[in-house]
């Protein structure tokens, strides 16, 4: 069952439609052997939760450049409040050091800061993916 | 899959979990040993809800013309669930599932339950299990069921067997390339629609359209030809009102139709062979490969033997 290959939502929330970064990042996925479900930007929290449930993605990727990744926390209360807790959800982008810990604390898994390498993304969306998987067999 | 194997996933499904939809349908993409359990207890539940399957080259205009169609359902106060199937690369075998966000107007709606599905290798314009992903959402208690394959044009014909009404658009000005389009599609097709019909030569593709049915002699059903410009809306009020015709025309064969298990069998098997044979690593198939490639043995003779050791290869594991 963990030969199948990743299910990723690549996706943006908020107001800014900086989209440049997700569309590199979800073709490098794409690239790497994953599935890879794109949205355009400026997603709204409900609707992303019920896609992530309705594809039963492993991992929800959360690009941010223009401080929407302050609505993250919000965006994990509701994937918790939906039971989706075995979702991991990573984010990248223009994040400051200080915001990091808030993201954490909320549960998202890690934080991608410019300069991050596409193969390191990949590979911690694998561990995330396996891990999940075992935790749901 | 843990909690929700076997009898507690399908309760949990026919109770109206989304969750449990959810997961039943990676299960059974999978192919796992629950998700083959599971679809065997689905059999007395299925049948209800009528499928339409959309099928056209890639930039026809589908996945927005069913958005299009989801509004227009969800007013009559369906429940719809929709399929969208988008290629997998050859090379790596990952995907850009991208058919949804068309579909974004209505997408957050609680009547509405998208899937989209990577076609991972399958020919026809589908993946190998998306017949059995329509089934669950059957089995939820879907209205209608909408299935849009991958952007293709002449090999859909698998989409014709899991589908009641098929719908094929046809955008103008295609030019000569139509033609060959035609030649596959005409036979498939229950409602042709020139999509995009704002722009110039929609009314020649109409036209052509309607000459090539006029050569063909149907028996129950004649296809229709619409015209529609589904990011406006235009012409959707009338394809709906042909997709409920022809359901009435044709009551539903999906379930009933005796030769279609039959051909779904027959794929599904050319296709089980077809992975085996290609992930054969034995020297004895590169031997195989060898003697064709020296003329020492014809590409029949080959056949048989690249399944021989296909069935042994599995039952040794």
């Amino acid at each position: 069952m963990t030969t199948q290959p990743p299910k990723v939502l690549v996706t943006k929330i908020g107001l800014d439609g900086h989209d440049r970064g997700s569309r590199v990042v979800a073709s490098f996925l794409r690239d790497a052997g994953m599935e890879v479900v794109y949205t355009p930007p400026w997603q709204d929290i409900a609707a992303v939760v019920k896609l992530a449930l309705e594809e039963d993605v492993d991992v929800i990727g959360i690009s941010s450049l223009a401080t929407d990744h302050l609505i993250v926390p919000k965006l994990m209360r509701s994937l918790y409040a939906a039971g989706l807790q075995d979702i991991a959800v990573i984010v990248g982008g223009i994040v400051p050091d200080a915001d990091e810990a808030l993201l954490l604390e909320a549960g998202v898994a890690k934080v991608f800061h410019p300069g991050s390498a596409l193969e390191e993304i990949a590979a911690e969306i694998v561990r995330l993916t396996r891990a999940r998987r075992e935790l749901n067999v | 899959m843990k909690a929700e194997s076997g009898a507690n996933a399908l309760a949990a499904i026919l109770g109206g979990s989304r969750r449990a939809l959810a997961r039943a349908m990676s299960a059974v993409e999978n192919e796992t040993a629950a998700g083959k359990a599971l679809l065997r207890e689905l059999q007395p539940h299925l049948g209800r809800a009528r499928v339409l399957g959309i099928t056209g080259p890639p930039g026809a205009g589908k996945s927005t013309l069913v958005n299009a169609l989801i509004g227009a359902w969800l007013a009559r106060g369906a429940r719809i669930g929709v399929v969208a199937v988008d290629p997998s690369s050859p090379f790596s075998g990952g995907a850009i599932l991208g058919d949804r966000i068309r579909m974004g107007e209505h997408q957050a709606h609680e009547r509405v339950f998208i899937r989209s599905l990577a076609s991972r290798g399958h020919g026809g314009g589908l993946s190998r299990t998306t017949a059995r992903v329509i089934d669950l959402l059957d089995a939820a208690g879907c209205d209608r069921i909408i299935v849009e394959t991958v952007g293709a044009g002449q090999s859909e014909v698998e989409v014709a067997e899991i589908a009641d009404t098929r719908v094929v658009l046809c955008p103008p000005g295609l030019g000569d390339e139509v033609q060959a389009l035609k030649a596959g599609i005409l036979e498939i097709a229950d409602i042709l629609v020139v999509n995009k019909a704002d722009l110039p030569l929609a009314e020649r593709t109409e036209r052509e359209l309607l000459g090539m049915l006029s050569l063909r002699h149907y028996d129950d059903w004649t296809p229709r030809v619409v015209r529609t410009v589904a990011t406006s809306g235009a012409g959707v009020a009338e394809l709906i009102e042909l997709i409920e015709r022809h359901a009435a025309a044709c009551a539903s064969q999906r379930r009933s139709h005796g030769g279609r298990v039959r051909r779904l069998i027959a794929a599904s098997a050319a296709d089980w062979v077809k992975r085996r044979v290609e992930s054969l690593a034995s020297a004895e198939f590169e031997q195989l490969c060898a003697l064709v490639q020296r003329g020492e043995l014809d590409y029949a003779s080959a056949d048989l033997r690249a399944v021989e050791l296909a069935l042994r290869a599995e039952k040794k594991t």
